[in-house]
């Protein structure tokens, strides 16, 4: 095959992989953001505005459940923090592109043209500015349309749906799904395993505060753990 | 239960402002500095310091079955991050998990 040169298409190939992730992902949050009780405008705006998938479950999960909306808020945005990371490692190869064209790669820069960009940047740190940019809008072109066609398709199926299809499950089993990968490390285990113990230990606070606080402790043990493993081996 | 209006309407511009905020932090406003290690260190853990949190409760005590641990949701749950854990594929997971819950159920 011929070497693709323009990088506005090399970045559409390297994220079209992705495209497999985002359909069925898209489609099961239009299911649940339906039978949770969401209109089809408030899915597609919720789509439209928020774009971050894991954070878009969590909410639907948590305002389900009547927790407050400092709480569902909270939460939310706490799943979404791990996007500075993203903005920090973007900078360096983006941040001399005009102000205008930044407000929009910053709507776009999601998981997907993160980590395809972050490939392609650390193999290539030398390629002028303009075709950084033009790769980078290359790896959400396939994403973007689809993510917002899938949320679509999921919330007119999901209205077809009956409740008695235990689809009170999909969220739970796509949260497992997404965070089981996520376990690539001795520290990330512990983090889960905090996670998972104090929340259990704390669902008796109110207000589902008991999950925020289990979040700070896990976070704080996964940062722990990291650092005492960097000591042992350091010795 | 159903997602009450009031509540969705304030959640929707907030997190979507404060999702976009933070996704512009240093690619628009702080510009190339280097994050501190302690809070680099810090943010990586977000992610898995609250998703499996968030659904441990729904997967011990499900709001389906009155708060009664329930052999089929429970499979679902081990199924879905074992396959996780081994293929690193976050569909094969969600598949396998959904599979396991409906045969289960269905037994």
């Amino acid at each position: 095959m011929r070497p693709v040169r323009s990088p506005f298409l090399r970045g559409c190939v390297a994220s079209a992989p992705f495209v497999i992730v985002v359909v069925p992902f898209g489609l099961l949050f239009g299911v649940v953001a339906t039978e949770a009780g969401l209109d089809l405008l408030q899915v597609m705006l919720f789509s439209f505005s928020v774009f971050a998938g894991a954070s878009q479950f969590a909410a639907v999960q948590l305002m389900q459940d009547q927790a407050p909306v400092l709480v569902v808020l909270a939460t939310s945005l706490a799943v979404n923090l791990r996007m500075v990371m993203y903005s920090v490692a973007m900078t360096p190869h983006l941040g001399a592109a005009p102000f205008n064209m930044r407000l929009l790669m910053a709507y776009f820069l999601v998981d997907q043209s993160f980590a395809a960009s972050q490939v392609e940047f650390e193999r290539r740190p030398d390629q002028p500015l303009a075709d950084k940019v033009a790769f980078f809008f290359g790896t959400v072109t396939p994403i973007a349309p689809m993510w917002f066609l899938a949320t679509l398709a999921g919330a007119v199926v999901g209205e077809a749906i009956p409740p008695e299809y235990a689809l009170d499950f999909a969220v739970p089993i796509t949260f497992l799904a997404i965070c089981a990968p996520m376990l690539r490390s001795i520290p990330h285990v512990v983090a889960a395993a905090v996670s998972i113990g104090a929340a259990l230990m704390l669902t008796g606070l109110p207000y589902g505060t008991g999950l925020l606080l289990a979040a700070v402790l896990a976070m704080a043990a996964g940062a722990g753990a990291e650092v005492a493993l960097m000591r042992r081996r350091g010795a | 239960m159903k997602i009450d209006p009031t509540t969705f309407w304030i959640v929707l511009p907030v997190l979507g402002i404060g999702t976009y905020l933070i996704r512009l932090s240093f690619l628009g406003l702080l510009g190339n500095r280097p994050l501190p290690p302690g809070l680099r260190r810090a943010l990586s853990y977000t992610a898995v310091a609250i998703l499996p949190g968030l659904v441990a409760p729904a997967v011990l005590w499900p709001a389906a079955t009155g708060g009664e641990t329930d052999p089929a949701r429970l499979a679902a749950a081990c199924v879905t991050l074992v396959v996780g854990l081994v293929t690193r594929s976050v569909i094969g997971a969600i598949l396998a998990g959904g599979i396991t819950l409906y045969a289960v159920l269905w037994l």
